[in-house]
C-alpha cells in the first residue's frame, strides 16, 4: 500500500499551479489535503508522475461573504467550515453535512474543494453543492470560468474540470427567508464511511406556513448526485401537507436507476431514497416551521 | 533509478528533525524508518483505521493520509509525545492500563491520540463526545467500551489535577 514514486512541487500561487498545469499535460494532480487522492495512490488505482501541492497557497483557504452568497476557497479544510459560526447560519446544510464526512483525522485535512473535484457519486458536500446550485470557480492560464453545480458533476470521480483547472472557490446560495429548514440524513454501513444513500433539503416557509422556496436532491444512488427542481417546484404555494412531501419524495425515488453491489441491491437502494427523501422534506419543513 | 530526494524538516514532539525523503513516503513512514519514531502504529495505509493518527499543528490527522514532503515545517505530536516529561505514561495512558482498554495494542496509539485530541477541546466529554472522537479507530479487541471508560476516568483525573 505504498504510492507509486512520483515528482512533487509546490505552487507558491494559483496561477503559478495553472502555469505548471498547462506545461505538464494531462498525467499530473493537483493535492491539497489529500484525502481522497492519497489512498488511490496508495492502491495504485492513480499513478500521476507529477504532483502539484496548492496546500500552502493562502489565497485558498478563505470563508467571505457576498450578496447572497458564501464563498470558500477551494483548500478551506472541511473542519473550518464545519466550526464556522456564520457559514453554519447562512448556509446551514454545509455543517449538517460534514457531520456525516469522514471523521475529525480527515475533516481536518480534507478541503471543500478537494471533495467537490474528486467528486464522488455518494460524498456529501457534492449533494449540498448541488442542491444549493452552487457556483463553482475554476481557474486555468486563459482565465476563470463559473460552472453551475448542475453542469459540474459528470459521472463518479468525473467533473467538467479540465485537465488544465485549478478549482479556485465555491459560491453557496444563501437563502433568505427568516422561516428558512434545512436537513442531510443518510444510511451508510458505519458513521463516516461513504453513503449507501444520502439526502438532504431545504425549504423557506412563509407567515401562513406556504411553501416559497424548496430544493431537495439524493446521492449514492446513480453515478452522480442528482437534484430535483421540478418536484421541488410542485411545493411552492403548498402547505407542504405530508401528502404531498411523499408524493414528490416517491417521484424523486423513481427517477434514480441505481446500480447493485456488495454494499447494497438496486432495490435496497431505491427503497432508501424514498424513505431518506420524505425524511430530509419532513425535517426541513419541521425545522422551518418551528421558527416564528 | 534512484528517486529524487526532498528536504524536510519537522519539529516531533517539540524536537527539530531534517530528513531527505523520496515525494511517496508517507508521514508514518517518515516517523517510524527515518526518525525512529514507532510508537505510531501503520494499520491499514489508506486511511480507514486510524492507527497512524498524530498531532498535526495541534490537530489529529492519519498520518498515513499526508505525504511526508507535505508536512515540511509542521509540528507533530505522536503517541511519545503524550507521556510524562520523565518518559512515564501520562494521565490518560495511565488510564488506559487501568481501566484495560487494549489487548493486544495495535490500535492503542491511534486511539490515544484521538482521546487526547477530545480533551484538549473538551474537560468533561460525554459518552457520546467520546464515541464521536475515536469514530474513526478500529479496535478488534476491546468492543470499545473500556475505552470509553478509559478516556472518561482520564478526564476525572486530569479534572482533579487541574483542581
Amino acid at each position: 500500500m505504498k504510492a507509486a514514486s512520483f515528482d512533487y512541487v509546490r505552487a507558491a500561487s494559483v496561477a503559478e499551479a495553472c502555469e505548471m498545469l498547462r506545461q505538464d499535460g494531462d498525467d499530473v494532480k493537483l493535492i491539497a489535503g489529500g484525502q481522497s487522492l492519497m489512498p488511490m495512490m496508495a492502491m495504485r488505482l492513480t499513478r500521476p508522475f507529477r504532483l502539484i501541492d496548492i496546500d500552502q497557497i493562502g489565497a485558498l483557504k478563505f470563508i467571505a461573504f457576498g450578496e447572497n452568497v458564501a464563498r470558500t476557497g477551494a483548500c478551506t479544510r472541511q473542519s473550518a467550515i464545519a466550526r464556522d459560526e456564520a457559514l453554519a447560519a447562512h448556509v446551514p446544510l454545509l455543517r449538517k453535512a460534514l457531520a456525516w464526512v469522514g471523521h475529525v483525522q480527515t475533516r481536518n485535512r480534507g478541503t471543500v474543494g478537494g471533495s467537490l473535484a474528486h467528486a464522488d457519486p455518494a460524498a456529501e458536500l457534492p449533494l449540498v453543492a448541488r442542491v444549493l446550485d452552487a457556483q463553482i470557480v475554476a481557474r486555468s492560464d486563459k482565465g476563470t470560468r463559473t460552472l453551475p453545480a448542475a453542469g459540474f458533476f459528470v459521472g463518479p470521480l468525473t467533473t467538467a474540470l479540465a485537465a488544465h483547472e485549478c478549482l479556485e472557490e465555491i459560491h453557496w446560495p444563501m437563502w433568505s427567508g427568516r422561516r428558512t429548514g434545512s436537513a442531510f440524513t443518510e444510511v451508510s454501513r458505519r458513521h463516516g464511511d461513504f453513503a449507501i444513500v444520502e439526502a438532504c433539503a431545504q425549504i423557506v416557509l412563509d407567515d401562513d406556513g406556504r411553501c416559497t422556496r424548496a430544493s431537495f436532491g439524493l446521492g449514492g444512488g446513480g453515478t452522480a448526485p442528482l437534484a430535483f427542481p421540478a418536484l421541488a417546484a410542485r411545493l411552492n404555494g403548498s402547505m407542504l401537507e405530508d401528502a404531498v412531501l411523499q408524493s414528490v419524495a416517491h417521484d424523486a425515488a423513481n427517477e434514480l436507476d441505481p446500480g447493485g453491489d456488495l454494499h447494497a441491491s438496486a432495490g435496497y437502494r431505491k427503497h432508501l431514497a424514498a424513505v431518506l427523501a420524505i425524511r430530509v422534506l419532513r425535517a426541513a419543513y419541521d425545522e422551518a416551521r418551528s421558527k416564528p | 533509478m534512484s528517486e529524487t530526494l526532498y528536504p524536510v524538516t519537522l519539529e516531533v514532539n517539540g524536537v527539530l528533525h531534517t530528513a531527505r525523503v523520496p515525494a511517496r513516503l508517507s508521514l508514518v513512514d517518515c516517523l517510524r524508518d527515518e526518525l525512529r519514531l514507532t510508537g505510531t502504529h501503520i494499520g491499514c495505509e489508506h486511511g480507514i483505521c486510524g492507527a497512524c493518527s498524530v498531532m498535526l499543528d495541534g490537530e489529529p490527522v492519519r498520518s498515513c493520509l499526508m505525504f511526508a514532503v507535505q508536512a515540511d515545517g509542521h509540528k507533530v505530536t505522536t503517541v511519545e509525545g503524550l507521556t510524562n516529561a520523565d518518559g512515564t505514561p501520562g494521565i490518560l495512558q495511565d488510564s488506559f492500563c487501568e481501566k484495560h482498554a487494549l489487548q493486544c495494542g495495535y490500535c492503542t496509539s491511534g486511539m490515544l491520540i484521538a482521546a487526547h485530541a477530545l480533551l484538549q477541546t473538551v474537560k468533561r466529554p460525554t459518552d457520546e463526545q467520546i464515541r464521536e472522537a475515536i469514530g474513526g479507530n478500529l479496535c478488534r479487541c476491546t468492543g470499545y467500551q473500556q475505552i470509553v471508560d478509559a478516556v472518561k476516568h482520564a478526564a476525572a483525573r486530569l479534572g482533579e489535577k487541574g483542581r
